[in-house]
Formats: C-alpha cells, structure tokens, sequence
C-alpha cells in the first residue's frame, strides 16, 4: 500500500477544505467517529457543536441563506440521520444549498437492522434534490465533489451523501475532481432570446405593471439587477415571503409582501394590474389564494430557473427558464421606460388608505417590537423568523433593505427555525447585528441551541413575541373555527430570562410598551453573548391584512378599524344623511 | 384524461427506479403500468411508464422526471409514432371438452401454448396492450387461474408510417 493513500474519513476532510468550506455543523456518534478521529487536526475548518441534529442542519441554513455559500451538516447514522429530516425538508422547500453528510453501518450490515441503522437514502429521496449512497472509498471525492455542484447550481437544494463506517476507513489515492460531468444534470442559465422579446413586448405595452418577485432573485445575487429594470419602468414590486429584501423595502417603488397576510396595497395591485412579471417566484398557495382568480387582468410573464415551476399552479402567457440574472441582464436594456404616473399614484393611494397598521397603548404590540427593532437597525441587520404571526409580524413591519438579511421558513413552515438558523447566520455575517425572532411556541422547539450561542460568545438578540398561545393556530380557531381555542393556550410557559441565565446568555422580560426601546437599546450593546428577551404582549391579536386559504382578493380582511374610527365614520354618514 | 406512454432513460445504478416510483407516490402521479430493463447502452436503463392525466399533470409529470439528476432523458411517446407491445402469460382452467376452442382462440391471436396440464393451459401472447385485453376478455369465460403481465414497453418508429 502505497503511503500517500487516504482514508475515506480524511478524503472527506480534504475535500472540505477543497470547497473552502469554513464551518461544519455537527453531532458525532458512534459511525462517524472515524470521520471526527480526521477531524481531530482539522485546521482551515471549524466544527460547531450544535446540540441538537436539527439545530445542526438549521444552522447549515442560516449560514447558506446569509452567505450563498453552501452549508455543510455531519452528522452520525440512524437517529442522528433522521434528526436531520425536518431540516432537509425544509432546505428542499426553500431551495437552500447544504450538503448533509449522514454516517451510515458499515456496508455488510446495511439491511440487516443494525444497532443505528436507518435507510436515510430512502427517507430522504423525496426532500432532497439529490441523495448519494457511498459504496466504496474510490467513488468518494467524486460524490463530495458532485453534491457541492448539485447543490449550488441551478435551482439550489439539499444533497446527503451517506457514508458507511468502512467506506470512510478504507484507503485510497487522494484526487479531488476539478470538473464534474453528470450527463442528466444540465442547469439552464440563459433565458431563450426569443422568449425574452416576447416578454419586451408584452412590458413595452403595458401600462400597470406590477413585478411580483421571490426568493429566486435572492438565490442568483440579482438584487442590483432588479433594481435596474424596477425603476428603469418605475414598476411597482411586490415581494414574496421569501423575496423580501430581494428589492430595497423602503423605497419608494416597494409594496412590501404580497399574499395572504401581505400588504392591502400589494394584493390590490396584483389584481388590478396589466402585466405581472413573476421573477423568481413559484406561484405558491400561500401568494395566489385561489388560482382561477389570481390576478386576473394581467398577461403574465414567468421568469424562474426551475422549468417545473413553471405553469404549475398558474398558467402564464410568456415563460422565460433560466437564471433570474442572467435573463434581467439581456431583458432589462431591451424595455422602455413605462409612463407608469397615474398607476403609482392610484398605489400611492391605496397605501394612504389602507396602510399596516395596529394600535399602540401601554400593553406590547407585537407589530410596535418589530418596528422599533427596524428603525434601531435601519433595516440592516440579519431577521430570522420563525413561523406563524412572529413570522408574518416581521415579514410586514421589518423594511430588509438588503437580500439574505431575511432568513425564514417559507415553504416548509418549520417551528425551531428561526434561532438555530440565526447561529449560522452569525457565524456567516459578524458585522451585521443578528436577530431572531420567536413566538413563545417556537422558541422551546430548539432552545437547546442556546449553548451552542453561549459557548461561542455569539451576540445574537432573541426576541421572543410571547403572547402565550400558538397565536396563529389561535387565529384561524378565531376567525374559522368560532373562537373553540382547543390546545393553543401555552399558559405553562417557563421564565425565558431565567432560562437564558441558566445557559449563561443574558435575560430580559417586560410586558410594557415603554420598556421595549430601553431593553432593545441594552441588547444591542451586549456583545459577548446572545440575549434572549422575553416580551409578553397583547393575547389575542390577529395579522391582518389577511385574504383566507384558498380566497380571492375580495374577501381580503384589513385591519378592524378602532371604536372611534368606526363612531366617526357613523357620524359622518349621518350627517350626511 | 387521457393514457400517455412515458419512455424514460435513467442511470442504470442503484435507486434509480425508486426515485421514478418515489416521485409518482410522493406527487400524487397514477402509474398504469412500468417496465424497466436495460437499454442499448448497459449503464443506462429505460423504464417504460404508462400514465393517465389531464394535459397539465403529464407535462408537470415530464418536467420533474427530467429533475431528476439520474435521469437522463424523457419523451412523452405520445405525441410521436411509436411502437408498442406487452407479454401476457394466461393461466386458464381448461378440461377435455375446452381444451380444443381455448387452444383456437389462442391461434387467433397468435399466440403461443407454453405449459399445458390435465386442468390448465398457460398461453403466451405479445402486442399492444388493446389486442392483449382482447385475448384475455375472449379467455375469461373458461376461468382464468392466473395472469401475469409486463406492462406496455415502446420504441419511438424510425420512419413515419411504417409498419
């Protein structure tokens, strides 16, 4: 045996380093020991220890999203493999590129029910955009190799590559690929010209224009070339969950999010425009309501990477597949500038009539936490989100002036998401402040990870908006379901600043509207650890504006008006009569 | 809705056709019938799958197979003229009085005695599926004990019109 043979456990290492992987999110056990005994000298690579599979794989996230590089997860066979699922799942769903390296039982044991064996190659195939079974140490580098192309290119996504024990302690001849060729997996990058000219024309004639853009433009980097086509037409753009802070939200041409509990102004737009440019964004549920009747006056123009997301859920007139920047950058010198006046000062009206609004008064408003966490952070720091009306509540009344500060589960709806994705988004971006935002709910879903946040000094600010129900579930048993709340009421919560303490991060609690600037302001100064804030607001408060499961924008609910607002508005009518 | 016939090349390695029945289970796709064997080319498979839905599934149906990063290429054969056949292996209940009408029917279709036994006779038959249906509907009423069938596997033709 030749001497400069490699074990696969090192090949492993090696091709790491190869990738200018920076961070390994990870749990060991009992089949990767292997692995982690190469780890042991590692330099160039550093290993988080998250405390939970699922942390790991979240915090592979939340580094991917803020950075656009890939995530890189290793974790042991059997449970530690099936703890990753959620996180693949929802890694699938929002097209985030990570590669999850699950061990596996040494090859003659596989399918023999061994101690920690589970079939992760089948319970992954559905939830990952591809999924590699090693079988022996020569074909390693080149899977290495592969699943950090896969997941990088084209429509990003998940890879696992399983690893068996004695794979990754054999030996063999180091190479690392410089090129990968797979001959059914070819990414198409630049849009069809001819494609692209019927678009041109279909803008060209168009005189309320509305571009409805998603997470896509955020994935290709095509921030700048948004910008470029939106004010070239000065069109109004309406953002996804997921595309928020693809497009500045404080500017003047943003309508904020669209969809279910997006902006009044944003849905009317939608459906009272005449060309909707879809642009990185897959016509979900969640955006369209009932698809028959989703913008209904508008020639629609789809621009997206994946060709199966195309015509899935609304048929459009004009699809163009390929990579958003590429194709902005050949479509946008071809169109002319709108004369778009009289449609943004109807939008402008409609934003003066039907604004995001709440009321303000001494009890916490969950909306008010959010805006004073914008206008401390202007905007700039790093959001994650969790899910349900934390997630809303930030989608709405955090401005993201730049892409990848806006990091949520969008697709999946993962509860636990948003504070282990906000460890690997600080480990990603040190010069930005990072916040997490939390319902009382979510955050005990993955608290664990706040060791992992203290033992690596992180300052992240936990913000958890506990009104003590799962307050989105509460919602719908309000609104749908005759206010029967069954299950959603978390009256047992534990003392969250205690808790904190406890894991030696630092702990604040209130449930005064005066106190939130004074502890926010406190927070921002602790640098050495992550804080969590507790801040118990308003029970029962509903996210509007809000258009119901599978409805249309008729039926869009806006925020209920005050008592006096409504007592003014008799009068008035009255005295009109 | 309409039956469409599938002809998909895929890497010719392990999981590869499990990842083309996960896709159909996991997005709700109907399988008529599927038949794998190995191409022209031993590292690549062709699965053969028979499908019905409206317009807009079969297209979506294409487009996540193509996705697929073990497949290499999918045509709808539906659209294009092709060939098609399927093997049928019928047991029937067959006695001293039906044995003879069994063995004609058999003729007709072309098909083929291959196990024959005092209570049974198993027939071989190939082509398209219609005419393989029709052989198994003219064998019902003498009793069928068994049947087994390939499901349908196609070939694009080389010269349009030919036989």
């Amino acid at each position: 045996m030749s001497t400069n043979e490699l074990t696969g456990a090192e090949i492993l290492v090696k091709s790491l380093i190869e990738e200018n992987v920076e961070y390994i999110f990870g749990y060991p056990g009992g089949a990767v020991i292997g692995v982690y005994d190469a780890m042991h000298d590692m330099s160039h690579i550093q290993h988080i220890l998250t405390r939970h599979e699922q942390g790991a794989v979240h915090a592979a996230e939340g580094y991917a999203k803020a950075t656009g590089k890939v995530g890189v997860v290793v974790v042991t066979s059997g449970p530690g493999a099936t703890n990753t699922v959620t996180g693949i799942a929802d890694a699938y769903m929002d097209s985030v590129p990570i590669v999850v390296f699950t061990g596996q039982v040494a090859t003659h044991l596989i399918g023999n029910d061994a101690f920690q064996e589970a079939d992760i190659i089948g319970i992954t195939r559905s939830i990952t955009k591809h999924n590699f079974l090693v079988k022996n140490v020569g074909e390693l580098a080149w899977t290495i190799k592969a699943a950090f192309h896969i997941a990088s290119t084209g429509r990003p996504g998940p890879v696992v590559v399983d690893m068996p024990k004695d794979v990754m302690a054999s030996k063999t001849t180091f190479v690392y690929p410089k090129e990968i060729k797979m001959r059914g997996y070819h990414p198409f990058y630049f849009g069809h010209m001819g494609q692209i000219n019927k678009a041109v024309e279909i803008i060209n004639a168009s005189h309320k224009p509305v571009l409805y853009v998603g997470g896509g433009v955020v994935n290709s980097n095509a921030s700048n070339e948004l910008v470029n086509l939106a004010k070239k037409l000065n069109a109004p753009v309406a953002m996804t969950l997921m595309g928020l802070g693809a497009y500045p939200g404080d500017d003047e041409l943003s309508m904020g999010m669209l969809g279910m509990h997006g902006t009044w102004y944003s849905n009317k737009a939608v459906d009272e425009c005449d060309c909707l440019v879809a642009i990185g964004s897959r016509f979900d549920d969640r955006v369209t309501g009932n698809p028959a009747t989703f913008s209904p006056n508008s020639k629609k123009i789809h621009i997206d990477i994946d060709p199966s997301a195309i015509s899935k859920n609304v048929k459009v007139d004009v699809p163009i597949v390929g990579d958003v920047r590429h194709v902005l950058e050949r479509l946008t010198p071809l169109v002319q500038p709108l004369d778009t006046k009289d449609w943004l000062k109807q939008i402008d009206g409609w934003k003066r009539e039907h604004p995001l609004r709440y009321e303000n008064g001494p009890e916490i408003r969950a909306q008010y936490i959010i805006e004073k966490i914008y206008e401390l952070t202007k905007g700039e720091a790093i959001v994650t989100s969790d899910v349900g009306q934390n997630q809303m509540w930030t989608a709405q009344f955090y401005k993201f002036k730049n892409p990848r500060s806006n990091i949520t589960s969008g697709g999946l709806g993962t509860m636990g998401f948003s504070f282990p994705a906000s460890v690997g988004a600080a480990f990603g971006v040190k010069d930005r402040p990072v916040f997490s935002i939390n319902g009382d709910g979510g955050i005990q879903m993955n608290i664990q990870e706040l060791t992992t946040a203290v033992g690596n000094k992180l300052p992240i600010k936990i913000v958890i908006l506990d009104n003590g129900y799962l307050g989105m579930v509460r919602q719908w048993q309000d609104l749908f379901y005759k206010k029967r709340y069954t299950h959603v009421s978390l009256g047992t919560n534990p003392d969250f600043a205690k808790i904190a303490e406890a894991f030696g991060a630092a702990g604040f609690v209130s449930d005064k509207a005066d106190d939130v600037v004074p502890i926010l302001k406190k927070a921002l100064k602790i640098n050495d650890r992550p804080v969590v804030i507790d801040f118990r607001t308003t029970e029962e408060d509903n996210v509007y504006p809000m258009i119901p499961s599978g409805g249309t924008f008729a039926q869009i609910m806006d925020y209920p008006k005050s008592v006096e607002e409504i007592q003014m508005a008799k009068a008035h009518s009255e005295a009109v009569k | 809705m309409k039956k469409h016939t599938i002809s998909i090349s895929v890497e010719n390695k392990f999981g590869a056709l499990n990842r083309i029945v996960g896709l159909f289970s996991a997005r709700g796709y109907n399988i008529d019938s599927i038949s794998v064997g190995t191409s022209e080319d031993d590292t690549v498979a062709r699965v053969t799958i028979v499908s019905k839905g409206d317009d807009d599934v079969i297209e979506q149906i294409i487009k996540q197979l193509n996705k697929l990063i073990d497949v290499t290429k999918v045509v709808d054969l539906t659209y294009e003229s092709y060939v098609e056949r399927e093997l049928v292996l019928v047991k029937v209940a067959a006695n001293r009085n039906s044995r003879t009408e069994i063995m004609q029917i058999s003729e007709i279709f072309r098909s083929k005695v291959i196990d024959i036994s005092p209570r049974s006779v198993t027939i071989e038959a190939t082509g398209s599926e219609q005419k393989v249906s029709a052989l198994v509907k003219m064998l019902e009423p003498f009793g069928i004990k068994e049947i087994a069938r390939t499901g349908r596997v196609a070939l694009k033709r080389e010269f349009e019109g030919a036989v």
